[in-house]
């Protein structure tokens, strides 16, 4: 039962926070995720290990979460509700837990019909918001759901996924509110483009005091094509990326730099808005483009 | 009402396989199949006079014939047909799966081919459009959304809101269909009620959906 949460430390703290994603390969092999892992390795506070993203299936969030550990990173195991009933999800609580796990981000998880098994039957017994309620129960009660008592009980770090540009905006934000209600600790938010809609959506944050009571890290996702950027938009729904970013990828001579200072240019304003606690890397295959990003803006974890 | 589609035909005739001289009866049902446009009198009369073209083609010699019952779930209709059926040899249902499976019941020495794809539980949009509304979780709570049922009209069932792929009032799954949390949120706006939106729903209680068993209703004396 040793061992406490960093990130829920350095959001208590008010410390900038710096979370990288860590997607797991379609691997049986412990060597294909480490190598990942590796080239992200010292650049983070904690990293997001997802849970079978976009419906496909790849090595489980849990092992992806105890492999970072062993490599000294902080793991954030993030949980769809998509394939988990409630008892599967509290007995990987409870196995995540007694791993060395301390940090869980909840989600609905993409549809099955994105994925590379789109035949297959969806659970959905809970949503994302019931899911913090139940790992609630379990950290703040000690208890089950159904209320039985347990017997070391887990002390999670609870976190929630939220999206500034779904639109109607005062609809996703009475959702965030909803997840917050519910008991996040912290948000990840989807990666950010438009930061003229980022403002406003952290303007009604700020409005309904969220980011005082949970921490706001933004999604970051480098771009390394203009193809990239058109595929992002196309893909992954609630996405938008404004014709500037588009143009100037397009006119850059090297379009991966240019990418990068996107990215960078993102960070450093974000992270000058009132009420942001951290950004969120997702490197979605460019995975040195974390460790570039950090030392680009300088925002390397403090030890 | 049951909203269901006819299976296409090359499906039906597959199941029939190229026996020859096989007496066939089609059975329709008057209810839900005829609002869906699946099973009903006219579609009866076309699936025969396929099934005949079919045959003579093939020269298969089937005898093909039809009829509706007035509701082909309950067992009572379908035993008004029992003369039909003893001169049948395959009974090929275009009811629903409650009504093809009361055929089973009803004639269990026949052999039953369902001829329809039975869906969900619905209502007709507009002429030959049906959209699903409930998925019978057997407690509901339409009270609280707006009158809207978010677990069989959002893709994901969500019980507290959007997920983030709601754009513009739309699913992330199909740009036709209409994202149900953006309707709940439409109305409780226009009522000033959004801020019941917020309190979170907790876990449901699934025990009198089919996760707790296949259901048996009585009704009160």
């Amino acid at each position: 039962m040793e061992g406490t949460s960093i990130l829920k430390e350095k959001l208590s703290r008010g410390e900038f926070i710096v979370t990288a994603e860590i997607a797991p390969p379609k691997s049986a092999s412990a060597d294909d995720f480490i190598a990942r892992a590796e080239k992200m390795r010292g650049f983070a506070d904690a990293y997001n290990v997802t849970d079978n993203q976009t419906a496909m299936v790849r090595l489980s969030s849990l092992a992806g979460s105890v492999m970072c550990l062993r490599m000294g990173m902080e793991p954030i195991m993030q949980i769809v509700c998509r394939d988990r009933n409630r008892i599967a999800m509290q007995s990987d609580i409870l196995g995540a837990h007694a791993l060395g796990v301390r940090n869980v981000l909840c989600i609905s998880g993409d549809h099955q019909s994105f994925g590379n098994q789109p035949d297959a039957k969806n659970v959905f017994d809970v949503d994302s918001t019931q899911q913090i309620m139940i790992f609630r129960k379990m950290t703040d009660e000690g208890r089950l759901w159904g209320g039985d008592e347990i017997m070391n009980p887990p002390k999670l770090c609870i976190g929630a996924a939220t999206n500034p540009f779904g639109t109607p905006m005062g609809m996703h934000m009475l959702r965030t509110m909803n997840k917050l209600a519910a008991g996040a600790e912290f948000f990840q938010t989807q990666a950010v483009f438009d930061l003229d809609r980022f403002d406003e959506w952290m303007e009604g944050i700020r409005k309904q005091g969220i980011h005082k009571k949970a921490g706001i890290i933004v999604g970051i996702l480098p771009l390394r094509t203009v193809r990239a950027a058109r595929f992002m938009m196309n893909n992954v729904p609630g996405t938008c990326v404004p014709d500037t970013v588009l143009k100037r990828l397009t006119s850059a001579a090297d379009s991966s730099a240019e990418g990068l200072r996107i990215a960078a240019e993102t960070i450093e304003h974000v992270s000058s808005q009132e009420g942001v606690a951290g950004i969120h890397i997702m490197p979605i295959n460019w995975h040195a483009s974390v460790g570039q990003l950090v030392n680009m803006t300088g925002l390397g974890p403090s030890p | 009402m049951i909203i269901g589609e006819q299976k296409p035909i090359q499906d039906i005739i597959g199941s029939l396989g190229d026996r020859k001289d096989v007496r066939i009866l089609v059975v329709g049902c008057d209810s839900c199949m005829t609002v869906s446009l699946a099973g009903g009198k006219e579609e009866v009369r076309d699936l025969v006079s396929d099934l005949t073209a079919h045959s003579r083609r093939k020269g298969l010699g089937w005898r093909v014939k039809g009829l509706t019952l007035k509701r082909q779930c309950e067992r009572r209709f379908a035993e008004g047909i029992s003369a039909d059926v003893q001169n049948a040899d395959v009974v090929i249902s275009l009811g629903c799966g409650v009504g093809a499976q009361s055929m089973s019941e009803t004639f269990p020495e026949r052999r039953i081919i369902p001829g329809i794809n039975t869906s969900n539980m619905g209502a007709p949009e507009k002429k030959g459009v049906f959209k699903e509304k409930c998925m019978g979780c057997g407690r509901c709570t339409i009270d609280r959304t707006a009158g809207i049922c978010t677990l069989a009209r959002c893709a994901k069932g969500l019980q507290n809101g959007p997920c983030g792929g709601s754009v513009d009032g739309k699913c992330e799954l199909y740009p036709e269909i209409d994202c149900a949390w953006h309707q709940v949120y439409t109305i409780l706006e226009a009522k000033g009620e959004l801020s019941e939106a917020v309190e979170p729903v907790p876990p449901k209680d699934w025990s009198r959906s089919h996760s707790g068993g296949v259901r048996t209703v009585r009704s009160k004396e």
